[in-house]
Parts: structure tokens; C-alpha cells; sequence
């Protein structure tokens, strides 16, 4: 019995281990996006979980703010903005003495002016003489800063750094080349299951063999072609339909190729019922197949426009790379690029990008793992 | 092009392929079945409308292009003249190419070998796990996310600072944490390349896991029981049974694997463009798609090159396929 729980609480224990392992660099991501963007470059996600102690300068104001009060002259004024959430816990008039001063003590600077301050980093430093310096005295200050986030990063990048265009590029992508080839595939594989036509069997050797084929093998010439063309008809080589008409072609095999062995688990006898009544192939598809392939075309949906969603190469080589037509996987690797220390734009971009995948994992991965087991267990 | 125009011509594009069919289809049912020769005619008309889109996109996609990218790899850089072997002789004394062929081995062999085998150990924890479903969730979730995404996730972990710095990398965090000197992980030679392996498998595991989650249905518990009562731990049993019957199951994930690694192009644009010595053949190509105002000789046969390394996987999908066709 012992040796039971034992290796129970061992398996359990790797598991744990593997599951901290995969979800750390998501969640710092997360955690990053979600960051004050001038913390973000200045220390690590993790420390914005708890609440840390952070050593700041800060310099008062100069004469031009004194006033005349009660025999003194007095500079008033804040140290931060009140929302930031900090904490003072101690202050120093020197560098090398950061913390000399609790809040509620009275400092004394050389020149017998004194300085008190609140927690909130308002300050009141007042001096029997006037004050004669534009600037004012610097003021060390020790401060805890609970953990705070906000949504500012993703207004930013949204609206000012493109994003939320390429966003909509993606999906003006993703969504024609998921539905193209699940239209034509769908005829296709019908056809290659349930009608009788010379060449049937090469045709589907075929799809096989294109199953594998990288899809390196055919960006050159379509380039080609689709340069020729665009030079010929006089319009631009690189577009939305061509970027359709390149993503149906590489998802063309593994949509027929799972479509079909979909259809070939369909009882015979169905079919030969309806042909029996007089329906036609179209018939048959559209009032049979259709409502029996619900599933399968909601499988195939998801791989392929996470594919075309995800995919980086086929939107660089014939899209062109302006704010129009830009996709996001193209827009963050620019970003990574040309904007590598700006922090907040490249996690929140990141985070952007994951949103529609993230939402289909959790609303549809019933779906999603159907056809992943379906494309492979059975290829 | 407005956001308004984007939203018509998605919505042409698709409207286009129903039409179509639609359209053909109608036509050919009011026209057939009222004799057995319309009847004939009608069918076979019908099978050419329903093949042909997806057989012209096939052509113009795949088959032509395979054709295509043979031919112009024995031509110049502009697919002009004949050039014989000039651009195989150029790739195999390019040093270039040769760090690249040897990474894609490399990652070949790490890559599909380790998510393989951390997907078969996760699913068999999480299988015996009251709370195994959401770890499975977890672990499978960076599949959903794309390449550069990733990169961007990992960009976080590996960031380097000098010395003096606090590191906001989580790597270079816990290695000061520990007393060691930080490390710029992305640009050490031979090593980066297992880091950014380390992204892929990150990845790649979550495949493996939930096609093993499934297929360890089917092994039959009154075996695993049996070998319980008998007192078999459960490493033996591991070992002893769930590998063996899951042997072909293994080997269809391994090749998938295989497959997507050897075109694996953006964790590598995205992180380190080729620098460093972390190129491999699909960033050399496009690489030289572009370079010099772009060589599709060059191009070509690296392109070829990674299509020979699918070659042994495609014979074997079509020789399978043929047994199941003769039973």
C-alpha cells in the first residue's frame, strides 16, 4: 500500500514539474503585457507579483513655485502621481544616506531649510530665507509598489503601433482561406469517395504523396507566376486572393485527405437509398453529407485557420509589407526587429496575436484534438 | 485598401466558390435524369464540376510547382539559361549551406526524439491523474500559438543584460540568482541552436501528448490490471507495455514531427535570423529567394534538398496507402 502512494505523489509531483515548466513563459508574457511599460524594461515579470521595494531621486521644485506662509517661504508639491500606488517608507536628503529619515521626520538640508513628506510623496520644504536656486534639492526615497497592472499597453498598441490593422488583415486572411478549401474540398473528397471516375485511385495517390510535400517546393514558381501575371494584367502581383489561392493550395491535400476519411466512414446504404429516390449527387450533398459533417468540417475549420492564422512564411512571400496588407506574425517580427527593447509593444503585440488561437483552444478543443488525432492516427 | 473594401472582396472570394457550385450543380439537375443518356452525360459532367476547382488549385500548387523547382534548379539565377549541375556544385561547397544541413539534422534528431518522448510520459502521468486533464490542457496549449508568438514568449526567457544589470531574462535571472556570470544564450554557437530547439519542443509536445492521451485508450485495462495484481511497477509496466503497444503510434507522431521540423523556418527568422550559426535550409532559402534581387537556382535546390528529406516519409504513406486499398 505504502509503495502505491508513494509512486502516486511521485507521478504527481513530475507531473506538477512539467506543468510549471510549459506554462512559465506563456504566463510572463501575460504578466509582462500587463506591466507599467517603464518597469517592464527595468526588471524581471516576476517581480511584479509581489510587492517590492523600489529606491528612487526625485527633485523638488525650484524657486519659481515658493510661497509666503505663516513666516516661511514654502515649495509644495508632489513627488509622483497619486494612482501609481506607491508606498514611501523612507527618505534621505544624500545619496549616501538613502535611508536617514522616516516619513513624519523633519530633515534638515546644510542651508537649514527642512523638508517633510508623506507617504503619498507629497511634499513641504520650507526655508526662513528665499529660496534661490531653479532647481530644487534632490530627495532619495525608498518606496514599496504593490503589484499593480494596467491596460494602457494594449490601448497604445492597438490603436497607435498598427496592430489592431494587421489584426484585421490576418482575419481577412485566414477566414477566405479556410473556407475556400473547406468548399472545394469538400466536393472533392465527396467526389473521390462516392462517384465512379477513371483515374480515381491516382488522384487519390496523389493527395497522398502532396500530403508531405513542403510547401518550399512551390514558392518560387508561384512567385514567378504570380509576378507574371500581375505584370501582365497590369495589377499588383501581391494580394489578398492570392494569398487565398496560396493558402488553398498548400491546405488543399490534409483537408481532402481528412474530409475524405470522413466520408468513407459514412454507411454506404445511405447514399444508395437517396440515389434510389431520385436524388442527384448534389442533392445528396447538400441535405446528407452537409448535416452529417458538422463535426468533421468544424475539426478541419479549426487546424487549417490556425494554420493560415499562425503561419508566417506564405503572408511574407506574397503579401506586401505595408500597413494594409500586413499580417501580425509578419508585424511582430518586424517589431522584434526594428522595436527589440521596446518591451511594452512586443509582449502586447505577442499577446494580440494569441487572442483568437487562445479563444478557439478553449472554446473548441473538443474540435481541435479531434482532427489533430484524426489527421495522424489514421495518416 | 479600407477596412470596408477588405470586408467585400473577403466576402466575393468566398461568395465566388458557393455561386459556383451552386450554379453548375442547378444547371445540371434540371438538365439530366429524364433519360438514361442525359442520365450518363449528366454524371460525368457532374464529376468534372465537382473536381475541378480542387484540381486546378492542385495543379497550380503543388504539382506544377514540384516540376517547376526541378527544372529551375539546372538553370541560372534568373531561370534562363542551363546551367547544369553549377548550382548543386555551388551548395555543396558553400559553407553556408553545409551549417545549415547540419542544423536540420540536428534539430531532426533532437527535436521529434524529445517531444515524443515527453508527450508519452505526460500522457501516461496525466492519464493516471485525478487533475491529468488540465495539466493536458496546459502543456498543449503553446500548439495553438504561432511561431513568432512563441518566439516572442522565449525572447523573455533568454534575454541577455550585461553584468552590471538586473536581468529581466528568467534564465539569466535564476543563473546570477545561483552566482554564475549571465550569458548571452542566443548568440553562443552549437548551444543557441539546442535554445531555440528548447521553443520547437516547448511546442511540439503538446502534439504528441494529446494523440497519445488517445491512442492509450485503447490499450485494454485488464492488461494494465493484470500487471498490477502481478506486481509490476509502474516504470515496468511502462516499458513493457505501453511502449510496445503503442510502437506504431509512436512512430506516426515521430514522423509527423519529422515533417514539421524540417520545413521549420519562422522560430529561427523570428529569433535570430540565421546569425550566430543558427541558419538551417528553409531560412537559407528564403534567404536566397531575395538575395541580390533573388536566385531561383539556389533557391531551387534547397528547396529540393528539403523536399529529399520527405521523400522516404511520402514512399511509405503511398506504399501504406496501397495496402489498404487491396483489403
Amino acid at each position: 500500500m505504502k509503495k502505491i502512494s508513494l509512486s502516486s505523489i511521485l507521478s504527481q509531483l513530475l507531473l506538477l514539474f512539467f506543468v510549471i515548466v510549459w506554462i512559465i513563459p506563456t504566463f510572463g508574457l501575460f504578466i509582462s503585457s500587463l506591466r507599467d511599460k517603464d518597469l517592464l524594461a527595468i526588471s524581471g515579470w516576476w517581480t511584479a507579483l509581489t510587492t517590492t521595494e523600489i529606491n528612487e531621486i526625485y527633485r523638488m521644485s525650484g524657486m519659481e513655485s515658493q510661497i509666503e506662509e505663516d513666516g516661511y517661504f514654502k515649495i509644495k508639491g508632489k513627488l509622483f502621481e497619486e494612482n501609481s500606488g506607491k508606498k514611501i517608507e523612507s527618505f534621505g536628503i544624500n545619496s549616501k544616506k538613502i535611508n536617514e529619515f522616516k516619513i513624519g521626520d523633519i530633515a534638515i538640508f546644510k542651508d537649514e531649510s527642512e523638508v517633510i513628506l508623506d507617504e503619498d510623496g507629497n511634499y513641504e520644504w520650507r526655508s526662513k530665507s528665499e529660496f534661490q536656486k531653479k532647481k530644487g534639492k534632490r530627495l532619495f526615497t525608498t518606496s514599496l509598489s504593490p503589484p499593480s497592472f494596467t491596460f494602457e499597453n494594449y490601448r497604445e498598441v492597438l490603436f497607435k503601433e498598427g496592430i489592431g490593422r494587421a489584426f484585421i488583415n490576418t482575419m481577412a486572411v485566414a477566414l477566405p482561406s479556410t473556407l475556400i478549401p473547406l468548399i472545394i474540398c469538400s466536393f472533392f473528397a465527396y467526389s473521390l469517395t462516392w462517384m465512379r471516375f477513371y483515374g480515381r485511385d491516382t488522384l487519390l495517390a496523389i493527395i497522398i504523396a502532396s500530403l508531405v510535400v513542403p510547401l518550399q517546393m512551390s514558392l518560387i514558381p508561384i512567385l514567378t507566376i504570380y509576378n507574371d501575371f500581375g505584370a501582365l494584367f497590369g495589377v499588383a502581383a501581391k494580394s489578398y486572393p492570392g494569398v487565398w489561392m496560396a493558402h488553398t493550395g498548400f491546405g488543399l491535400a490534409s483537408t481532402t485527405f481528412l474530409l475524405r476519411n470522413f466520408l468513407k466512414s459514412l454507411p454506404n446504404e445511405m447514399m444508395e437509398a437517396a440515389k434510389v429516390d431520385g436524388a442527384s449527387h448534389y442533392d445528396i450533398f447538400l441535405r446528407i453529407i452537409i448535416p452529417l459533417s458538422i463535426p468533421a468540417f468544424a475539426s478541419i475549420f479549426i487546424l487549417q485557420f490556425l494554420w493560415c492564422w499562425n503561419d508566417l512564411l506564405v503572408g511574407l512571400v506574397f503579401l506586401d509589407q505595408v500597413p494594409s496588407e500586413i499580417i501580425l506574425t509578419a508585424k511582430l517580427k518586424e517589431l522584434l526587429g526594428s522595436r527589440g527593447e521596446n518591451w511594452e509593444i512586443l509582449t502586447t503585440g505577442a499577446f494580440v496575436s494569441m487572442t483568437v488561437p487562445l479563444f478557439i483552444f478553449f472554446a473548441l478543443q473538443r474540435y481541435f484534438i479531434r482532427g489533430l488525432v484524426a489527421g495522424s492516427v489514421k495518416g | 485598401m479600407t477596412i470596408l473594401n477588405l470586408l467585400f472582396i473577403v466576402f466575393l472570394g468566398i461568395l465566388f466558390f458557393i455561386a459556383y457550385f451552386h450554379i453548375s450543380n442547378y444547371l445540371l439537375d434540371s438538365y439530366g435524369g429524364r433519360s438514361v443518356k442525359r442520365y450518363n452525360f449528366e454524371n460525368s459532367i457532374r464529376v468534372i464540376v465537382f473536381i475541378a476547382p480542387a484540381f486546378i488549385v492542385l495543379f497550380i500548387f503543388i504539382l506544377y510547382p514540384v516540376f517547376e523547382t526541378i527544372r529551375l534548379s539546372f538553370y541560372d539565377k534568373f531561370g534562363r539559361e542551363f546551367v547544369g549541375l553549377y548550382n548543386y556544385k555551388w551548395a555543396v561547397n558553400d559553407p553556408e549551406f553545409r551549417r545549415s544541413i547540419l542544423n536540420n539534422l540536428v534539430w531532426l534528431l533532437v527535436v521529434p526524439t524529445l517531444s515524443t518522448f515527453f508527450g508519452l510520459v505526460i500522457a501516461n502521468l496525466a492519464d493516471r491523474i485525478w487533475w491529468g486533464s488540465i495539466a493536458k490542457s496546459i502543456i498543449f496549449m503553446p500548439m495553438a500559438i504561432s511561431f513568432v508568438g512563441a518566439g516572442v514568449i522565449w525572447k523573455f526567457i533568454y534575454e541577455y543584460r550585461g553584468p552590471d544589470n538586473t536581468q529581466i531574462g528568467l534564465l539569466n535571472a535564476i543563473i546570477v540568482s545561483l552566482g554564475y556570470e549571465p550569458q548571452a544564450w542566443l548568440t553562443i554557437p552549437i548551444w543557441n541552436n539546442f535554445f531555440l530547439m528548447a521553443i520547437m519542443i516547448w511546442i511540439q509536445t503538446g502534439l504528441a501528448l494529446v494523440i497519445f492521451s488517445a491512442a492509450l485508450r485503447s490499450i485494454p485495462k485488464e492488461m494494465l490490471e493484470a500487471a498490477r495484481i502481478d506486481g509490476a511497477s509502474e516504470l515496468k509496466i511502462f516499458f513493457s507495455i505501453i511502449i510496445p503497444y503503442l510502437e506504431q503510434t509512436i512512430l506516426v507522431i515521430w514522423t509527423l514531427i519529422t515533417i514539421i521540423v524540417l520545413r521549420i523556418f519562422d522560430i529561427i527568422f523570428a529569433m535570430t535570423n540565421g546569425e550566430w550559426q543558427t541558419g538551417v535550409l528553409a531560412n537559407l532559402m528564403y534567404d536566397w529567394m531575395f538575395r541580390g534581387g533573388g536566385d531561383s537556382g539556389r533557391g531551387s535546390v534547397l528547396a529540393i534538398v528539403i523536399m529529399i528529406g520527405v521523400i522516404p516519409i511520402l514512399a511509405w504513406n503511398l506504399y501504406k496507402h496501397r495496402q489498404e486499398q487491396k483489403i
